[in-house]
This record gives C-alpha cells, structure tokens and sequence, in this order.
C-alpha cells in the first residue's frame, strides 16, 4: 500500500546506497528544513484563507471570492503585496532586536514542528520526551514577543507584550496541567508511544469524563496561548491598535502573523495527537471487522483532518465569543482553570489507579 | 454556599458560550442566510421610492409634459433647476410659454423632492439611478428635455 512510510523509507535507501551516512544525514536535514520551510508557507496561505472563509460564513458574510477561482488566490495575493511593501525600522528602535524578534517567533514555530507525527512513521524527531519538549519550547515564543515589544519603543508595543508575557505565563500552566493528566495515563512523554496507546481507541473516550474536562481547559489554554481572540490582549486591536507588532510592516509583520498560526496549527496537533491518537484511525476496542475498515483510510487523512477540525474549533471560539478584559482573564486562569485543571490531575490520577478507564 | 455558587457561575458561563456557538453554527452551515450583495454583478432592487436623481418624461413620440411653468425652480431650497423659457405664438396669435432647455445641477441637488410636488403637470419624475460619480464635476450639469422633444398635446 502506497503510505509516507514507505515513501520515506525509499528515500532512506536510495540515499544510503549512494552516499556515507553522514552525507546522507546532513542530505535529509537540509530535506526536512526545505520540508518544514515549505509546510510553513502552505499553512500560512491555507490557515488564513480558511480563518477568512469561517469568519465570513459565521457572520452572514462572503469573505474573499474575487481574485482566482472562488478567492482562492486572495492570500497568495496579500502575501505577494507584504513581500512587496517596506520594512520599515523606526527610528527610535532597538534595531537589533528589533529586527532578530520576528525570527525568534518563527523558528520557535518552526521547532515545535519536530516532534509532530504526521503521518504513521513520519515523524522528524521521536524524542522520548516530546510532551516535555513541546511545552517547553512553545513558552520561548512568548521571549521573542516581548522582544519585539521592548524593542518597538513604543507604548502599544510595551503594553501589549507584557500582557502576552502575563498572559502565556498563566495559561501555560493550566495547559500543562491538562497534558499532565493525560500523561498519567498513557505513562509515556514520547509521542510515537502516546498515539500506539491509543489503537484501541482515543483518550477522549477512553479516559471519558476527566479526559474531556482536561481536553476543554487545554483547548481554552492554548487559546490564549497563541494570543488568538477572545484572548488576544497583546494585539487586542481595539485599545493598543496592534500590540507588540504595531510597528512592524511588511513581510516581518508576515513573519509573526505566519507564526501565529503556524502555532495554531501546532497546538491543535498536539491536542490531536494526545486526545484524538494523532494518525490513529478510528478503533473501537477489539471490533476487528470496523478498525480493519478504518485503517484503509490513510494515516495522513486522519492526522490533517483532526487537526484542521480542532482549528476549526479554535476559529469558532474566535468569531463567537466576547473579548476578555485583562482582570477577567487573569480571573478565569487563576480562579477556574487552574483549580479545575488540579482537580481533574486528582480525579485522573485516581481513575489511573483504580484502572477505571477502558 | 461558596462551592454551590461557583460551580453554578462555571455552568452558566458554559452554557451561554455554547449558545453563542450554536448561533455561529447555524449561520456557518446555512449560507442562505448570508446578506452581502455583490454589488457590481448583482444589483439590488431599490425601494419604490428611492430618490437617485430628477428625470423628466417623455413619451415613445418624444414629448414631454413640461410647459415651463418655472414653479420647480421656484420651490428649489438651492438653485439645482433652471428652466429656460421662450414664448411661441399660437396659430390664433397669442402668445405662449414654452420651454427651451430644462437645466438640472445634480452637484447642487439635495434630492428633497420638493420639485416634483410642486411640478402641476407631473413632467418631472424622480429616478431610481444611484450611480453618478463622475471625473468632472461639469458632467453633473445635466439637461433633462430631450433635443428636439416639444410638448405633449392636451397638456396645459
């Protein structure tokens, strides 16, 4: 059957036969680089297009449907028109980190790409710490967001880093929590051992009633951790016009839009990958018959469609629900999620214990 | 109760976002309901009586009803119509106004309607045309009789 794997695998071979191994490992990086180079610019074009499209539909609009056909070509427009305009440094600015902050965010984006399973076997880098390693390195974004911000030397930008700084702090604690308790379950921080865990079903319904607790405040978290509306206070267009990146133009302010939903497309894989199994299809326990039909589904299919079904869901919050106030959404960390989110660590912890999950 | 409160502010915070999203829900999976108009391909069907700009009639045999009468430029607030008048003599030799050229400035014209209720003869209609931007301004300085039109038999 053809699959990523087997392609791969080829390709493995077909270069080993010809090179020394370590030709064929730096051959490979420079593949998974121009791999994750060329992912960031699909994403980008297809995410904005997509975020367009579900907040026109949601508020009885058409959204983009002129340039190509029905408006596909309309970011591919916006973007040749960012490449195209000045990047303007200000005067005032801290023109090194002014112009270093856009890359940090980037190549953090771009590093939370190594852990994620795409595909079956198709994975850059199955460390056995990948939860541990993707939680920590989506907390440096928020250092080049403060970046930017500091660097600006403008008020908006001031203001609307340090909110994302209290913000991705917060929250981020409460999203850990939430993979935590579903760490406890799997028993295993390495992705690839999370997803075969779950061949006989996903966590969501495995772990039932604390799973689908933990999977909500995870949503809501990492919410505001990509600074997304209804909790986008570092852009938050209404009181400091465009938070840390006012400043910003042209294609460095592309960098950090990009960036941003590059992020959502990482966050909502990695609450696929631990709630929905990531590449795992369908299986309901041991019904041979049905996992068999499900498995002629590529692995491929079920990952990208997860993953874009949770984006969807991250885009509805966002054209549905009021924006928070910066009191309310210290209020809702610190005095809900959180003391739910410890709760539900308890309850899972005690439902690992007593085997009570299927 | 503390503990009874706080579970019923997470339980209404719950609920009325799944409201909202169940709104949301339905506009996305129904796109009948969507209102934009696309404006150059399909225009919409403006209201009866939309005012877009002063036109005055004429029939197939190119005639008019206007007789020159000057009582539009009279009840115009700003001066938007000029009538330009002259007198034919009548074969039983009298004499009798009649209208030359009927000059309307759409630039000064606040469509009020005011003309069209003072007009006696109802020569003067009120079009549903709303499209009337225009490079120079002296392309709004429009005449409304058509060249070579004359009066309309009956009308007095």
């Amino acid at each position: 059957m053809l699959s990523l794997e087997n392609l791969t695998h080829t390709i493995d071979q077909a270069l080993n036969r010809s090179f020394g191994p370590t030709t064929v490992l730096l051959v490979e990086m420079a593949m998974l680089s121009l791999f994750a180079i060329a992912l960031f610019a699909v994403l980008g074009l297809v995410l904005v297009f997509m975020e367009r499209k579900v907040s026109a539909y949601m508020q009885i609009r058409l959204g983009p449907n002129r340039v190509g056909y029905k408006g596909l070509a309309q970011t591919a427009a916006d973007t040749l028109k960012l490449v195209i305009k000045e990047g303007l440094t200000p005067d005032s600015a801290d023109k090194f980190l002014f112009n270093l902050a856009p890359f940090v965010v980037m190549i953090v984006a771009m590093l939370l790409l190594a852990p994620i399973a795409f595909a079956k076997g198709c994975q850059m880098w199955d460390m056995n710490i990948g939860v541990l390693y993707i939680t920590a390195v989506s907390s440096v974004s928020v250092i080049g967001i403060l970046m930017a911000g500091w660097a600006s030397n403008n008020k908006y930008s001031l203001i609307g880093a340090m909110r994302s700084g209290a913000q991705i702090v917060s929250y981020e604690l409460s999203a850990g929590l939430s993979i935590i308790s579903m760490i406890v379950l799997t028993g295993s921080l390495q992705l690839s051992t999370i997803i075969t865990s779950q061949q006989d079903g996903w966590w969501i319904f495995k772990g039932h009633i604390p799973a689908v607790i933990s999977f909500v405040i995870f949503m809501i978290a990492v919410t505001a951790e990509t600074n997304r509306a209804p909790f986008d206070m570092a852009e938050a267009e209404s009181e400091l016009t465009a938070g840390f990146h006012t400043e910003y133009s042209g294609m460095r302010f592309a960098f950090f839009f990009l960036a941003e939903y590059v992020n959502i497309f990482v966050v909502c894989a990695i609450a696929a990958t631990i709630y929905f199994g990531g590449w795992m299809p369908f299986h309901i326990g041991h019904w041979e018959a049905f996992n068999h039909i499900m498995d002629f589904i590529p692995s491929v299919v079920w990952f990208t469609g997860k993953t874009f079904a949770l984006i969807f869901l991250i885009m509805w919050f966002r054209w549905t629900f009021p924006r928070l106030r910066v009191d309310q959404l210290l209020n809702l960390e610190w005095k809900y999620l959180l003391p739910i989110g410890m709760f539900n660590l308890l309850l899972t912890t005690a439902i690992a214990i007593l085997g009570w999950y299927f | 109760m503390f503990l009874a409160d706080y579970i019923k502010s997470v339980y209404n915070g719950v609920t009325s976002l799944l409201k909202g999203m169940r709104m949301t829900g339905y506009y996305f999976v129904h796109p009948k309901e969507i209102i934009t108009q696309q404006y150059p391909e399909v225009k919409q069907v403006l209201p009866e009586r939309f005012r877009g700009e002063v036109v005055m009639t004429h029939n197939e045999n190119n005639e008019h009803r206007c007789t020159g009468c000057t009582a539009c430029e009279l009840a115009c607030p700003n001066a938007t119509i000029k009538v330009v008048t002259r007198f034919d003599i009548t074969p039983d030799g009298k004499k009798k106004k009649a209208l030359e050229t009927f000059v309307y400035h759409l630039e000064l014209c606040t469509l009020c309607n005011l003309c069209i209720a003072a007009c006696p003869t109802d020569a003067i209609r009120m079009a549903q045309t709303f499209e009337h931007s225009v490079y120079d301004r002296k392309l709004l300085t429009k005449r409304l009789d058509k060249p070579g039109s004359k009066l309309m038999e009956g009308v007095e």
